[in-house]
Formats: structure tokens, C-alpha cells, sequence
């Protein structure tokens, strides 16, 4: 089935909040067993971006990874069994939610420890120019990534040896519940990028379109080797807590319109208003199933058993 | 004639053989290419493999460790250098939080194949920041490989096994044992790991020394013989896989041990092996000793570093009171020079 592309960006976008919405649904439950940093709010970025990669490209994010992990191709039946804690996961329960990972689909790693994926993913893109390949490594990462020190020890070697990699920062304004710029003196992460001698834009509206057409252009430049890294910080916002399923205005760091704002402007409900109904329900629909079965192979799947606690530390040589 | 080098000079033949051998191998670090090639442990290398597989490193110690486990994903074998241990403290939330987590956290898709060389440093004033022996610390972290070879012959053999390793292998060398020199023998060989080295066979204490403590109770056996003492010396060699074989079939025979800890005592290798023998109730009637550094910050002046740390000589005299507990007051005779000791084999 050949799908427009304004069709794959609603598919892409309309699973991630499907996902996100059922783990709120079913969060209170128990049945996750692993705190979850939901992506709901944030999901332009992922799709905007890796709409424009190959499956030989290679993703690196964060622990609010949802979106980057469904966008890039990964298994939706695997991520809820993560989240389960089930041996069917992608990582056989031993990952959760903020270690989400699909090698096959180019997810390398994500990480609960903020800013740590950054410079893995620029020795990557060392491998893949040593290597001569034609493929790019990408790293999402937030606004507080930004405050690590390793983030410019990133830039620094990254522009020094002008390495295939697109660097996104989904600034959502927030580290827990600090604002940018209660952490940096200015609101300008992509200017100061340049600095370093790495090209660098912002997107402030979440405009999918846009973002899309950005990492498309720059990705081939990359690979043609017209250009080194490539920086793009895009405002976004998230739309619940930290972590967890609810919102959190009553905490007071923070207004109802400030996140209203984004939500009157939902890229997902203009998605849908650029296909035609019988389009955008057929799409739907199939989501839909494929949503549910995923949570219901999550469900029957088995727990890992204790034979499982001392595999997988190191990788053994076959005798 | 046995083929004799230097312990620096295995480790370069070690990383030569390997880069030469696998496209796939890459040395990484502050200074690797300069004329000094961290004392000559990667000299030629540039000129033989290439910039981009042989590159010095910006002063950043946390991110190149990211950035060569992002090597290791892409399927390279880094190498990658510190010329202080004391730096991989910087370096220590891509080792403990990355690199040992990252295949057990992906249920083991990924391996991470990576060396990462810590040199220890000793005397010279070196003081508290450029001294530190930080392997008890490694110790505590399951998903890391720790070797500290105190042979030319096992430099060698480590740094290949540890290269064709598919983890995370730190690989500890002090900077007294590059004054070493023995037996190695040309062409690729492995020294596996979880194989401790008996250097010297004997029956009346055991000795087991870690990195170069192993030379100095070799040196402290030398001293023994004065007393009709004969001192079997253990290189424990592997630091995450101990080798308790070993060390309880020695036990077995001497009756006595001494454990000589290159760091600080606390949860150091003699803690580990002691708490281990205890376990499986092997000290019964077997007087069991731990030695290490005094748990202070290294000082910088020679008059209190003498102090500080274990020696030969301090290592004799705990083991003759060991074994004559009413003779006091003996003091070795000669002088053995640290020079003089070196560990010809058998291999």
C-alpha cells in the first residue's frame, strides 16, 4: 500500500498518541512495571525526523524515548512487553521503558541518565565515516542534555572531525520541573551551538512539515559529505509530568495555558484535517488493532524466570 | 635465546599485532600520537595505521569514553588510553553507567568491545592525584573486565585477549612495571582471563600481589631466602574473575597468605579473596594477612611516600612474623634492587 507522505506522518504520529493515551489508561493498574516519561505532546519531532531517515540510519535518545522508538520502526509489540516486564520484551524486562532499544531498526540505545547517548552517538558517526558509509547517526536529547558538560565535549569533537550526525534538541522548556532558564542565562541553545562550527536552526511552532523538511534536507548533505554536523532545536512541550501519566499543575512551576497553547495547536488534529476522513479512519483503524493486540501479547506474555537474572552482563565467545 | 622486552614494548607489539591483524581496531586518547607515545606504548602507530585509526583526543575524559562506546556499536575495537588513571574518574558515568550496563539493559543485542588502558602512577612526586590505583572501585561493578598484568609476557597476552574480548575490558598497567623486561615471544598469543600466574613456587606462605605488588613480593621471596623461607608468589593477573583455584590450592599447601593490595585495603582484592576463603571455610588454621596503602591521599614528598606505601622489604617482614611469630627483629641483609627482579618465566 502505497501511503502519501502526509499519510505516513498520520499513521506515525496518531500510533505514538494512541500508545501514550493507552499507557495513561492503563498506568494506574500496575500491570507497567517501569516509571514511564511519556512523549505525548512531543511526538512532531520524532516523526518529523525520522520520517527522513533510511533504516540504515541510527537513532540514540533519552529516556522519554516512546515517540523516537515508535517513529524510527521499532516494535510496538516488544515496547509494551518492555513495559511489562515480560521476556517477549525488547529487552527481555531487563530495559524498561527508559531503556528502549531495536538494533534491527537502527533504536541503539536510549538512557536514563541525562546526556549520555549524546557522545555515543557521535562515536558512532565516527564508525560509520571510518567504515565509509553512506549512513547517518542522529541523538535526540532535551534542554537540560544542554547543562552536561559532556553535551559540549560532544560538540566540540563532533565539529572537529566532522562527523555524519543530526543532532535534535527537543527543547519542552523543562528539566523535571526547572525551567531553561532558571538553568541557562539565554534561550538561545542553537546559537550557542554554533560556536563550536557546527550549522545549527530552531523550529519554534512544532510544525511536523518543517521539521520533517529540515532533517531531509540536511540528512542528504550529510551523506553526499557536503556538510559536518548538523544542530536543529526544536520548542515542543510536554504535555503530562516529568514522569508518570497525570498532569501536574497544581505542582504551580508551571500554567494550564502555557501547556494549552500547544495542545490548541495539536499537529495531530491538522494531520488529519489535511486527509480525507475515509483516508484518516482507515488509518485509524488500523491502528487501533494493531494498539491492542500489542497490549494484549503483553499481557500473555510470561515474566522472565530467575534462569534469566545472570544472562546478558557479558558477551560470551563460543568455545 | 629467549626473545626479551621490555613491558612497554610488549604492549606496543600487542596493539601493532591486533591493528595490524583487524581493520577494525582503533587507538584513542590524550597523546597517543605524540612524539613521547605514552612511553612509547603506541609509537609507530600513527605512521603505520593512519590518523583516523590512531587519533589524540580533546581533554575529555567523559565524552571520548562515550564516543568510543559509540565505536564499539559500530562494530570498531577501540583502544582507548588514559596516562593516568586517576583520570577515568572523569571518565566513570560512560564506564559504570554506559559501557558495563549496556548489553544486560538491551538484553544482550549489543556487545561493547572496548579496551580501556589506565596507567598507574609511583613516586617522582607523583602525590595524591596522579597516584591513585582505583581497580577496587572497577571491582565492585558487574559488566566490566579488569586485568592487571604484571609480566612483559601476560602485557602482551592481556592487551590481545582484551582487544579480541566482545566486552569492556580495563586494562591496568603501573608505571614501575615499564622497567620491567622478559621472555615474549613473537606472533599473536592470548593470556586468558580468570588465570592467575604463578611466578615463583614455594611452600611456606603464600604471597599474591596485584599489578606491580607481584614484583615486589617476588623481590620480598628473595629476602625470604635469607631465612630459609620459600615464598610461593601469586600475580593474580585478573581482577574480575579471580582466580580462587589457585590461590586455595596454595593455601592448601603454605598455611599462610598475604595479600598485597596495589590501593587502598577497603574493599580492595585481599578483602574480596579473604571474605571469599572465609566463605568457603579455607582459613581453618591458615593465618591470613591483608597489605595495601596506607589510607591516606598518596603524599607527594619521598620521606613520607616510603611510608605509604607496601614494599618488599615491609612484605618480607610480615611474612617472617607470619611464620616465626617469637623471632623478632629480623631485618634483611642485602639489598635486591626492584631492577633486579624480573620474572624470566616459566610461561
Amino acid at each position: 500500500m502505497n501511503l502519501t507522505l502526509t499519510e505516513k506522518f498520520y499513521r506515525s504520529f496518531y500510533k505514538i498518541r494512541r500508545v501514550e493515551e493507552e499507557i495513561i489508561r492503563i498506568y494506574p493498574t500496575d500491570k507497567i512495571k517501569s516509571p514511564v516519561h511519556l512523549s505525548i505532546g512531543q511526538e512532531a519531532v520524532s516523526v518529523g525526523v525520522c520520517q527522513a531517515l533510511s533504516s540504515q540510519d541510527v537513532v540514540f535518545g533519552s529516556y522519554r524515548g516512546h515517540a523516537m522508538y515508535l517513529a524510527k520502526g521499532a516494535d510496538l509489540k516488544k515496547m509494551i512487553a518492555e513495559l511489562y516486564g515480560k521476556k517477549t520484551g525488547c529487552a527481555k524486562g531487563k530495559g524498561g521503558s527508559m531503556h528502549l532499544s531495536a538494533v534491527e531498526k537502527g533504536v541503539m540505545v536510549t538512557s536514563a541518565i541525562v546526556g549520555t547517548t549524546i557522545p555515543v552517538s557521535v562515536g558512532y558517526a565516527y564508525g560509520l565515516k571510518l567504515k565509509k558509509l553512506s549512513a547517518c547517526a542522529v541523538s535526540f536529547f532535551g534542554d537540560g542534555a544542554v547543562d552536561e558538560g559532556v553535551f559540549h565535549e560532544s560538540m566540540n569533537f563532533a565539529a572537529l572531525k566532522k562527523l555524519p550526525i543530526l543532532f535534535i534538541c527537543e527543547n519542552n522548556r523543562y528539566a523535571i520541573h526547572s525551567h531553561q532558564l532558571k538553568r541557562q542565562r539565554y534561550d538561545n541553545i542553537w546559537e550557542r551551538v554554533k560556536g563550536y562550527g557546527i550549522f545549527s536552526e530552531r523550529i519554534e511552532d512544532g510544525d511536523v512539515f518543517k521539521i520533517y523538511d529540515f532533517a531531509k534536507k540536511y540528512i542528504a548533505k550529510i551523506r553526499k559529505k557536503e556538510c559536518g554536523p548538523i544542530f536543529l532545536e526544536c520548542l515542543t512541550c510536554r504535555w503530562k509530568e516529568h514522569v508518570g501519566p497525570n498532569d501536574d499543575f497544581h505542582l504551580g512551576y508551571r500554567s494550564k495555558e502555557e501547556v494549552d497553547i500547544w495542545k490548541k495547536k495539536d499537529e495531530l488534529i491538522r494531520l488529519r484535517s489535511l486527509l480525507s476522513s475515509k483516508k484518516a479512519e482507515r488509518i485509524e483503524k488500523e491502528v487501533e488493532g494493531e494498539v491492542e493486540k500489542a497490549f494484549a501479547y503483553a499481557e500473555k506474555s510470561e515474566f522472565p524466570g530467575e534462569e534469566e537474572l545472570l544472562t546478558d552482563l557479558f558477551f560470551e565467545k563460543k568455545q | 635465546m629467549k626473545r626479551i622486552l621490555s613491558y612497554p614494548e610488549a604492549i606496543r607489539e600487542a596493539i601493532e599485532c591486533e591493528m595490524a591483524r583487524d581493520a577494525s581496531v582503533v587507538v584513542i586518547g590524550q597523546g597517543v600520537d605524540d612524539p613521547k607515545a605514552i612511553l612509547g606504548t603506541t609509537k609507530g602507530l600513527v605512521e603505520r595505521f593512519g590518523p583516523e585509526r590512531v587519533f589524540d583526543t580533546p581533554l575529555s575524559e567523559d565524552g571520548m569514553t562515550g564516543v568510543a562506546l559509540g565505536l564499539a556499536l559500530a562494530g570498531l575495537r577501540p583502544i582507548h588510553t588514559h596516562i593516568r588513571m586517576d583520570f577515568i574518574l572523569l571518565a566513570m558515568n560512560q564506564i559504570v553507567n554506559m559501557a558495563a550496563k549496556m548489553r544486560y539493559m538491551s538484553g544482550g543485542k549489543v556487545r561493547v568491545s572496548m579496551v580501556i588502558r589506565a596507567t598507574i602512577g609511583k613516586s617522582w612526586g607523583q602525590g595524591a592525584q596522579h597516584s591513585q590505583s582505583l581497580y577496587p572501585m572497577l571491582m565492585n561493578i558487574p559488566g566490566l573486565k579488569i586485568v592487571a598484568p604484571a609480566t612483559p609476557y601476560d602485557a602482551k597476552g592481556c592487551m590481545i585477549e582484551a582487544v579480541e574480548d566482545h566486552n569492556t575490558v580495563l586494562f591496568i598497567e603501573h608505571r614501575s612495571l615499564y622497567y620491567q623486561k622478559g621472555p615474549v615471544p613473537q606472533g599473536r598469543y592470548r593470556t586468558h582471563f580468570g588465570k592467575a600466574r604463578i611466578l615463583s613456587k614455594g611452600g611456606d606462605i603464600t604471597l599474591i600481589g596485584i599489578s606491580q605488588m607481584a614484583i615486589e613480593c617476588l623481590r620480598a621471596k628473595k629476602y625470604l631466602e635469607e631465612i630459609g623461607v620459600n615464598a610461593e608468589v601469586i600475580d593474580l593477573v585478573s581482577l574480575s574473575s579471580l582466580d580462587m583455584e589457585t590461590i586455595e590450592s596454595s593455601i592448601k599447601k603454605t598455611k599462610k597468605v598475604v595479600v598485597v593490595d596495589n590501593a587502598w585495603m577497603p574493599c580492595a582484592a585481599g578483602a574480596e579473596i579473604i571474605s571469599r576463603l572465609v566463605e568457603k571455610g579455607l582459613l581453618e588454621g591458615v593465618a591470613a594477612q591483608r597489605m595495601g596503602f596506607s589510607f591516606v591521599p598518596c603524599p607527594t614528598t619521598p620521606s613520607l611516600e616510603k611510608y605509604f606505601y607496601p614494599d618488599a622489604k615491609k612484605i618480607a617482614l610480615k611474612a617472617a612474623n607470619m611464620i616465626f611469630p617469637h623471632r623478632k627483629g629480623w631485618k634483611p641483609k642485602t639489598e635486591i634492587k626492584i631492577e633486579e627482579i624480573e620474572f624470566k618465566g616459566p610461561f
